[in-house]
């Protein structure tokens, strides 16, 4: 399967941001006609790298070489040209428009004064044919299911005779067969490009899913903290466990050996818990026990109910069925402000989409979601001077690093407003805490900080529920694990004995039930 | 070709096709025809039963499709900006720009000057709004409303400077009017049909039922249709040619779907959006000039009289499709058409149970779907309209003032899930925000 | 020395607080002085002498009473929108809304015989309630059939043109035989007095021609209420949220359905009370005519954008607005075309809105910098960066 010759190479590659250094010396080398997978954890710099190879932007330091020749992308025009294609992560697809219209776009056949479209209909039926990437070009993508929209991505790259494409997280949104599929139309395209090309496309391809990465890469690069930390060409040399060690570094955090704060009060009860939105069924018949101190962690890949379980919590969209219960009452049909009144804390894992206002003052955001409460308020009038004492509190208890409470919360960097967000909720002594993703994209300190936070709390006896896609903060954090797979819970362990490897067969689909956590029987709900 | 200047005279009939697959309009053809003849149908029941004649006279038709045309082109220009992102609230300032910049030119170069001068004017205000819009980001709505303050200012700014001297108050020139434009454009009629022989003509004097409705219709279509009354359908026409079957057509409308998509594939969305808004001003600006001949061939102060907000109307109504803005001017055009013949009092009274049998008859379609929601508004609208059928014996002409706002209103809540307005219309976008 | 490092910082706060909203409106008005002098010199014009012209018109207590008073209706105009704006809504219907209840409240206010101390109040009420009603239509659409209120306010207005005129020539008029129609005048019970005392408590004597009008005071209430709800209210807190992220509002407990309703319908009563000024206020009206005051709705729209939504920058507004209408009226009989004057409001929105755009996302772009920056002399662990 692997050729000689080398498609790409990128050495020594610095990108910087303002006040960031995303890529430190990052180097890359793909043969031609492989795939070759780019892991590293979040942040560790793998987007950044793709799209200077794209010409999104341009590298500060460093050189990028493709098929040995020496290149300078200014824009993505530019890396087309001599042959890159790009899938991003979100489709970059209009809806209203028909799979043969978004392909064509840009590069239509025909003369100016018409749109060729037998010829692109017909073009593209041979590429689908040829690669197995069966689409209809007549129809809309606003009907296509996510995996079809993934091959009209990859239908647009290889119309436009790409012979090198880079897949931002294919992965992250499909279900098992569709990465299936995925792989075996990536391995039709490496193995030969027709006749039209004598060797096969060369494909990249972004992930943090070890599994996939060593079932179908021929080659990988580990990305760290923006450097590159190993070149492995023979990816049946690795195991998973040294893969994951190479990600996280050495000293992977061991999950923690720490006495259990787990009562038999029974906090936050959810029983038979269906969300259906726009036809399709999100989150199915989940039941879940959170007890006061303890930390129930849900584990999973990205879009398998959990946002959609969050949100039912927390009464934001409306659920199909079941029952949830806050110390014994029912709060099924509760708004979400009387949810949060009786004690519900909540960190949302999109901060700045939900969990705060740029534009309002510290103060301001401290309040938000508590508005109605002391010291913010007393239900009817905000408490300004009450507000900017408790925030002085929060910045001084939760090291939030800023001027003063009233500067506006978009002068704090993405470390300080998660801490913000963590101390207000805190504050407000809540009884239960939903903490979604609470250290996503933050800096190593305040993610040690944050966790230290949920842990002493958890002994006075706050009951968590943590959505996390960080595996050893969930192991580490948790007293009960439950992975979430396709919007149910197809597998429950006990923290002590999870390791990532255990969790991420779990998080592809395979169901089991493991010991129980320590707080006791959860009916675990095997597929 | 679907695009049918027939007025479709009762309530919300909207292309079911086009709703339902928005990037297929030409495919309604047949039903386009069908609808509109169900519309004549159940006009010409309410002309007999309300013994309302003038509903379905060739000269009501007449007036009602040189009162559509203005309205049909904001619509179409409305079209040309919001398929490629741009909310056009401002249509009414730039069709105001096209009646001075018309009544100017024209006094000095004649009507033609005038035509090609209102396209000017119009491309101005659009040219400018988009400066907002799409280099500065500012809200549309908000540079639309602006739009609509400048415009007129500058109208009667320049009808001052213009119109006030000498030599144009000599030629019956003043700060609120143009000195009239000489010279008319020319007048057409179907030979046989609807000239000499005038067969429609006879036909339509017989008053029998739907027969005679047909031919009126037929012969307001036919008979002394002006040149600039031709050019618009021809662009109306053109239009579904141009956004759906041209490569620049799938560039405007994926701007306006999918800003990023477009981008990450080459295709410049500020420069989409920029040519959008100047085509959607020079559409309106061409409204404003066809105003200018509606009447007295001049330019006159607060003519535009929101026209350029039916056209917005008309492209709600119309789904963001040309044979629907079409429709809805039709529909607009029609109901004042009406509202300013002989009788209007009567004809309205026929006019509003036609609305309430039509409205019927798609109560009882969306019964037979089992939407439940739309068939319950859908009777209550129509009962409503019975109520008012039979309470009153004529009808004011401020309730005919206000028809096609209240059909738009009608049709916006009936029908709110099933309009397709361009996916990312009305937000700004900014060069490499997606990548 | 720490004391007047404090000091600068607080001015330093100051200035990049104020900034946009002193420098954009400056701004704006350059432009739109150049652009009207560009236009003047295109007519033939000396632009020096017009702006002279203008001056002269504006120094005057004749002219600065005017002002208030007409700047009082453009106010409470910019208030009622602004309170849609400040939520993300686009009550482009105030226009309507302000019309209906002015014309409900002065054919019941002329028909109602009260003492002064409930008159006053019943025909404010029912001005407030029919703004407010009207208003609710296009929030009730809305929130149950996601109708876009932009679409359906505009449509509204034509609506309530419509009904007005419908209503006012068939059950409203008052016949006094002349050819305007018109209600019956509101009684004196009803009137507000004037505020003429003022200046004569500062020793200025007003002119006979004009009188300082007592619905000055009803703006400056409306002002001072829109300040506490806006900024000092829980109410008013949500309001912001949701109209800054509807996303982060719905998840701190806020009800978006009702808060869109409740802002809309509390939008149209205050344009309600728009009419309030010429009906009790203004002897030449004291009554809803075909001659009553029309389009102060869309001025509230281009005060309330000017204004940046803010209750003393709406005030600003106001008086600008109507000084260069004041200013420019005269022009004509001197030989130049008052039209100027729509050329440097409609020049002033634009520039101004364009401004306070670009200003924003720079300010914007700067902080972020700025916090990045800050982060990373901690040596922070590089963030994926999403550019």
């Amino acid at each position: 399967m692997s050729e000689a010759g080398v498609a790409i190479e990128l050495r020594d590659i610095v990108k910087r941001f303002p006040g960031v250094i995303a890529n430190d010396g990052v180097d890359l080398t793909v043969r031609q006609g492989t795939i070759h997978a780019i892991i590293g954890e979040n942040g560790a710099g793998k987007s950044t790298l793709m799209k200077t190879l794209y010409g999104a932007h341009q590298p500060d330091e460093g050189t990028v070489r493709v098929k040995g020749e020496l290149q300078q992308f200014h824009s993505p025009r530019d890396a087309i040209a001599v042959g890159i294609g790009m899938v991003f992560q979100h489709f970059q697809l209009a809806d209203n428009l028909t799979v043969w219209e978004n392909v064509i776009l840009g590069d239509e056949p025909g003369p100016w004064w018409r749109l060729a479209s037998r010829d692109a209909r017909s073009e593209l039926k041979e590429l689908s044919d040829r690669y197995g990437l069966d689409v209809d070009p007549d129809a809309l993508v606003a009907d296509l299911g996510v995996g079809e929209k993934q091959r009209v991505e990859i239908l647009k790259v290889l119309y436009r005779g790409a012979e090198i494409i880079i897949l931002d997280e294919p992965t992250a949104v499909l279900v098992p067969q569709e990465v299936d599929e995925l792989f075996e139309s990536l391995d039709e395209l490496t193995s030969g490009l027709g006749e039209a090309t004598e060797r096969g496309a060369t494909v990249i391809f972004i992930s943090h899913k070890l599994d996939e990465v060593l079932k179908y890469a021929d080659g990988i690069t580990v990305i760290r903290a923006g450097k590159t930390v190993a070149e492995i060409d023979d990816p049946s040399a690795v195991s998973a466990h040294e893969l994951a060690e190479l990600m996280v570094g050495s000293d992977l955090p061991s999950p923690e050996t720490r006495e259990s704060t787990v009562t038999t009060d029974v906090a936050l009860d959810i029983r038979n818990l269906t969300v259906t939105i726009d036809d399709l069924v999100r989150v199915e018949d989940v039941s879940l026990t959170v007890h006061r101190g303890e930390v129930v962690g849900i584990a999973g890949v990205e879009g398998n109910g959990q946002s959609e379980l969050v949100e039912a919590i927390l009464g934001l969209d409306p659920i199909a069925s079941g029952v949830i219960e806050l110390f014994g009452t029912d709060i099924t049909k509760a708004s979400t402000h009387a949810r949060r009144d009786a004690g519900i804390g909540y960190i949302p894992e999109d901060r700045q989409k939900d969990g705060m206002v740029l534009s309002l003052d510290l103060w301001e955001n401290c309040a938000l979601g508590h508005q109605w409460q002391a010291p913010y308020g007393d239900g009817r009038w905000i408490d300004r001077a009450g507000a900017l004492e408790r925030t002085q509190e929060i910045i001084r208890g939760f090291d939030v690093r800023t001027p003063s409470a009233d500067v506006p919360a978009l002068t704090l960097s993405g470390g300080n407003q998660q801490k913000l967000i963590v101390g207000r909720e805190m504050t407000s002594d809540p009884k239960v805490l939903i903490a979604a993703h609470p250290t996503r994209g933050i800096d190593v300190g305040a993610q040690a900080a944050i966790w230290e936070v949920i842990r002493e709390a958890r002994a006075k006896g706050l009951g968590v529920l943590l959505i996390s896609a960080d595996l050893e903060e969930l192991i580490g954090l948790s007293d009960t694990l439950h992975v979430m797979f396709d919007g149910r819970i197809n597998a429950t362990l006990d923290p002590a004995e999870a390791t990532p490897q255990i969790l991420g067969t779990y998080m592809t689909g395979s169901t089991a039930n493991a010991s129980n956590g320590a707080g006791g029987a959860h009916g675990a709900h095997g597929g | 070709m679907s695009i049918d200047p027939d007025p479709a005279p009762t309530g919300p009939l909207v292309d079911e096709e086009a709703i339902a697959e928005p990037a297929r309009w030409y495919q309604g053809r047949n039903l386009t025809i069908l609808i509109t003849l169900i519309a004549i149908v159940v006009v010409s029941v309410a002309r007999i039963i309300a013994d309302a004649d003038r509903l379905t006279s060739s000269s009501t038709v007449g007036t009602g499709l040189r009162l559509a045309i203005p309205i049909a082109l904001a619509g179409i220009g409305g079209l040309y900006a919001e398929r490629s992102g741009t909310v056009n609230i401002g249509l009414e300032g730039m069709m105001t720009l096209g009646t001075v910049m018309a009544g100017w030119a024209g006094w000095h170069w004649g009507p033609w000057a005038a035509m090609i001068a209102g396209i000017i004017g119009g491309v101005a205000g659009g040219l400018l709004m988009s400066l907002a819009t799409t280099t500065f980001g500012v809200n549309h709505i908000i540079a639309g409303f602006a739009i609509n303050i400048i415009g007129p200012g500058v109208a009667r700014f320049l009808a001052n400077v213009w119109f006030t001297t000498p030599e144009a108050a000599a030629a019956g020139g003043s700060i609120t009017s143009s000195p009239r434009v000489d010279g008319n454009l020319q007048l057409f009629s179907l030979p046989v049909f609807s000239d000499q022989q005038d067969l429609l003509g006879d036909l339509e004097k017989k008053g029998w039922f739907l027969l005679s409705d047909l031919a009126g219709v037929l012969r307001g279509l036919t008979a002394d249709i002006r040149t600039d009354t031709l050019i618009a359908v021809i662009l109306i026409v053109a239009t579904g040619y141009i956004v759906w079957r041209t490569p620049f057509g799938l560039r405007l409308r994926s701007a306006g779907e999918k800003p990023g998509a477009a981008e990450s594939l080459g295709v410049s969305v500020a420069m989409m959006r920029h040519v959008g808004l100047a085509i959607s001003g020079g559409f309106a600006g061409l409204g404003g000039a066809v105003l200018v001949f509606a009447g007295a061939n001049q330019y006159q102060q607060g003519q535009v009289a929101g026209r350029g907000f039916l056209g917005l109307a008309s492209l709600v109504f119309g789904n963001w499709m040309p044979a629907g803005v079409a429709a809805g001017a039709a529909v607009f055009g029609y109901a004042q058409g009406v509202a300013i013949s002989l009788d209007s009092g009567i004809s309205v009274r026929g006019l509003i149970l036609a609305a309430a049998i039509g409205l019927t008859l798609l109560a009882i379609r969306a019964a037979a779907r089992r939407r439940w929601n739309e068939m319950s508004l859908e009777v209550a609208v129509a009962v409503l309209a019975f109520i008012a059928y039979a309470a009153v014996d004529e009808v004011n002409r401020q309730f005919v003032f206000v028809t096609p706002y209240v059909v738009t209103l009608i049709v916006v809540t009936v029908f709110a899930q099933r309009l397709r307005p361009p996916a990312a219309e009305g937000i700004p976008y900014f060069k490499g925000q997606s990548l | 020395m720490a004391e007047a490092t404090a000091n600068e910082r607080v001015v330093d706060r100051l200035v990049k607080r104020l900034g946009p909203n002193v420098v954009a409106p400056l701004l704006a008005g350059i432009v739109a002085i150049l652009a009207s002098s560009v236009s003047l010199l295109a007519g033939g014009h000396n632009p020096i002498r017009a702006f002279a012209e203008i001056g002269n018109v504006l120094w005057s207590v004749e002219s600065l009473v005017l002002i208030l008073n007409r700047g009082a209706w453009y106010y409470v105009a910019g208030v009622a929108v602004a309170i849609g704006f400040k939520m993300g809504l686009f009550n482009i219907g105030a226009d309507g809304q302000y019309r209906l209840g002015a014309l409900f409240a002065a054919y019941l206010g002329a028909k109602a015989d009260l003492p002064p101390v409930l008159h006053v109040p019943y025909v404010i009420v029912v001005a407030v309630l029919v703004g407010g009603m009207w208003a609710a239509i296009p929030g009730l659409l809305k929130v149950t059939r996601g109708v876009n209120e932009v679409i359906s306010t505009i449509m509204l207005n034509f609506v309530a043109t419509g009904l007005t005129a419908w209503l006012l020539g068939n059950y409203f008029r008052f016949d006094d035989g002349s050819l305007i129609s018109a209600t019956k005048r509101i009684p004196v019970s009803a009137r507000l007095p004037n505020l003429d005392r003022i200046f004569e408590t500062f020793g200025a004597d007003l002119p006979r021609t004009v009188d300082l009008q007592g619905y000055i005071f009803v703006a400056v209430l409306v002002g001072i209420g829109y300040y506490i709800l806006l900024f000092r209210s829980r109410f008013g807190f949500e309001l912001r949220v949701s109209g800054l992220n509807p996303a982060a509002a719905k998840s701190s407990g806020v009800n978006p359905k009702r808060m869109v309703l409740t802002t809309i319908i509390l939008s149209g009563a205050v344009a309600g009370l728009i009419g309030i000024g010429p009906l009790l206020s203004d002897p030449q009206h004291f009554r809803y005519s075909d001659q009553f005051p029309l389009t102060l709705g869309f001025t509230g729209l281009s005060l309330a954008l000017l204004g940046r939504n803010h209750p003393v920058g709406i005030a600003f507004a106001a008086i600008v607005w109507h000084a260069i209408e004041r200013g420019t009226q005269p022009l004509t009989q001197k030989g130049f075309p008052q039209e100027i004057g729509q050329i440097l409001q409609g020049a002033f929105l634009l520039t101004a809105v364009i401004v306070f755009e670009v200003m924003q996302r720079r300010a914007q772009r700067e902080a972020i910098r700025e916090a990045a920056t800050k982060a990373a002399i901690r040596t922070e662990e590089p963030e994926e960066v999403t550019a």
